[in-house]
């Protein structure tokens, strides 16, 4: 019982930084249709900018506590992914709008290549460490051990996500996001302008997705210019499961995927006698999630698909 | 049509076109001897860019034709090459040969594509590609495991020490002697390689106007229209994924053999994605794109390795930067580049470019 909430518990918390990636990319697609490939390398721009700052402040050894410095950094790394969203939109997909499915797709791509190497020649090839900012004695809620970064990112993941559902569902913006993401030809009849509304769509993205970034290094400890694929890749999965396009999908997909596959690195061993470990767990998480997609073959919270993209 | 209106202007395009066909044909058999004067490597790198060429004209079936994004591709590949590399080297001591190896490769590659087609069957677009890609990594992450508590792939460290290919007892890796001079197994390797690209260029032709290809294009274009047109979608989507991965299969075998080493990396999610660029780029559903595209994206980032050090110790007269990440920052901007200035790729198909135009 105790594994089952220690990995509940673990579950949860990657979920929650799963989830405000996986935000990033439905919104995306939600509004334009495409899979934004260059999100992951977004969020490793953002962790690696924090650390980065982060560390200088420290390093100067201004008397300021630690856990203030952490937001100054986090807060000079947001407007840096903001304007990357920005670009990214400006120069791979917008000449694309009107092109075949595939080609921003291919454009994605090439931006993440170029993203990925990019930190490489600025930060090197190794890892970049997470200074010790928060450190405390892990509490203990029902038996699992919790660290105090991994409170602060459950807590603050949520607050982000209520913030984007009043930000959608209550303000001028979101009701034009809205309006974009139903048929951007009828938003821009009743004045809507959609370009802008992409822009502040993939700002948004972008910025979700810095402070997910900063999550997940704190709670492993280190960053490196090619963490964005596979957590990229994995919150991509997670809008999928939830239903791409749509905002409480996603969450609930990050979430679904986070425990998922805790469970499966907590719990293959047991299941398989020994024969398969926690090395497995990757593959779990991708079979429960065909497996999902087989009973419902448009995401969890997914509409229909329309026979005609 | 036109050539029984100008039958002159018939004939002198088919003796153009007899020339044309004659020049290309010596230019490749020529290709490697011109390419091993600037350097033994180039040599190899032509033959990785006709393995791409099997691989892409594979994807192209089921992305170009049948419409149906696949970004798990690479497992059929991994497949192919894990086949030869298991049952044709001294890690298990079998040594089956690699010719009976690629022919059971490419038709287990081919089931195995069906097999993982079907529960997929139903999915559209994007949610196909997450499923696909899902099997992919699985398979993946099988080679990468599978050393315990059997040891069958060797895990990480891959399996080396694979048999080559040998034809009348000669051994294709050691290469052969021609007035005075030695040639290694890459230039034999080269003439196999480009044998294999014609027979897979050959069939696609023929697929391309048979009834089946039509049935693809169909599909891509409208699935409930061509379901209502009597073909049936399931078995047609099937052939489309079982046909594409037995390409990957054989590809894959040759890989093996041809390296002599196989280890997991080669068949990470990044070779799909690379693939999958090679056939956009290219131009989706045409076989001289999908070529264009697989030589063009092979070639790019070795002639740029080629490039770059020396043009870094001339600027600055040391390494500033890896030369390695400026070659692939390079490789990733003139992808965007070429995507930006032609959308519908370097050479689409004359369909494609009709519904381009028209939308």
């Amino acid at each position: 019982m105790d594994i089952f909430i220690q990995q509940l518990a673990n579950g949860l918390i990657i979920g929650s930084i799963y989830a405000l990636i996986a935000l990033g990319y439905t919104m995306v697609y939600g509004i334009l249709g495409l899979i934004n490939f260059a999100h992951g390398d977004v969020v490793m721009v953002g962790a690696m900018t924090t650390v980065t700052i982060l560390s200088a402040l420290i390093g100067f050894n201004l008397g300021i506590p630690p856990a203030l410095l952490l937001v100054v950094a986090v807060l000079c790394a947001l407007p840096v992914c903001a304007l990357l969203g920005f670009g990214i939109e400006r120069i791979a997909y917008r000449p694309l709008r009107h092109a075949p499915r595939l080609a921003p797709l291919i454009t994605g791509i090439g931006v993440s290549i170029v993203l990925q190497n990019l930190a490489m020649m600025v930060w090197g090839r190794g890892y970049q460490r997470f200074p010790e900012v928060l450190v405390s004695d892990p509490y203990t809620i029902l038996g699992a051990r919790i660290t105090t970064y991994q409170v602060w990112t459950f807590v603050l993941a949520i607050v982000l996500m209520l913030g984007l559902w009043v930000l959608v569902q209550r303000t001028r913006l979101g009701r034009a996001m809205r309006a974009t993401a139903q048929s951007d030809r009828v938003a821009q009849l009743m004045g809507v302008n959609v370009n802008r509304v992409i822009s502040s769509v993939f700002m948004l993205g972008s910025s979700l997705g810095c402070v997910a970034g900063v999550m997940y290094t704190a709670s492993y400890g280190q960053a490196s210019a090619t963490m964005g694929f596979l957590l990229g890749l994995k919150a991509f999965s997670a809008a999928v499961l939830g239903g791409i396009g749509n905002i409480r999908g996603a969450v609930l997909g990050g979430f679904v995927l986070g425990v998922i596959e805790a469970m499966g690195a907590g719990y293959l061993s047991d299941w398989t006698g020994g024969l398969m470990g926690s090395e497995y767990k990757d593959i779990f998480a991708f079979l429960v999630l065909i497996a999902v997609l087989m009973v419902r073959p448009s995401g969890l919270l997914g509409e229909r698909v329309s026979e005609r993209a | 049509m036109k050539t029984q209106i100008l039958p002159h202007v018939a004939a002198r395009s088919s003796l153009s076109k007899k020339i044309a066909f004659g020049l290309l044909t010596v230019a490749l058999i020529l290709m490697p001897f011109v390419l091993g004067l600037a350097g033994p490597s180039w040599v190899r790198t032509a033959d990785y860019a006709l393995l791409y060429c099997m691989l892409a004209l594979g994807l192209n079936i089921v992305v170009g034709y049948a419409g149906l994004l696949d970004l798990g591709y690479i497992a059929f590949y991994a497949l192919g090459a894990y086949m030869v590399a298991v049952l044709a080297s001294p890690h298990l001591n079998i040594h089956v040969s690699p010719w009976l190896l690629i022919p059971i490769g490419a038709g287990f590659a081919g089931l195995f594509g069906a097999i993982l087609g079907a529960p997929t069957l139903k999915l559209r677009g994007d949610y196909l590609a997450i499923v696909t890609l899902g099997f992919g990594e699985i398979v993946r992450l099988f080679m990468q495991n599978l050393d315990r508590p059997i040891n069958i792939t060797n895990g990480t460290q891959g399996i080396s020490g694979i048999d080559g290919l040998s034809l009348f007892g000669a051994n294709f890796g050691s290469g052969f002697d021609l007035f005075g001079s030695h040639y290694n197994g890459a230039y034999l390797y080269y003439y196999l390689f480009l044998v294999l690209v014609l027979i897979i260029i050959a069939i696609c032709m023929r697929l391309e106007n048979s009834r089946i290809g039509r049935a693809w294009v169909a599909i891509r274009e409208d699935e409930l229209a061509a379901k209502a047109m009597g073909i049936n979608t399931r078995n047609i989507k099937l052939y489309a994924f079982a046909m594409g991965a037995s390409f990957g299969g054989v590809a894959g075998g040759m890989f093996a053999s041809f390296q002599g080493f196989v280890d997991p990396t080669s068949f990470g999610l990044m070779e799909s994605i690379m693939v999958l660029c090679m056939v956009v780029l290219g131009g989706m559903g045409n076989i001289a794109g999908v070529i264009v595209g697989a030589v063009l994206l092979t070639l790019t980032p070795e002639a740029l390795r080629a490039a770059i050090h020396p043009l870094q110790d001339a600027l600055f007269g040391r390494q500033v930067v890896d030369p390695d990440n400026v070659r692939m920052l390079i490789f990733g901007l003139a992808l965007v580049a070429m995507i930006l200035f032609r959308p519908e790729g370097l050479i689409p198909s004359r369909r494609r470019k009709e519904e381009f135009h028209h939308d």
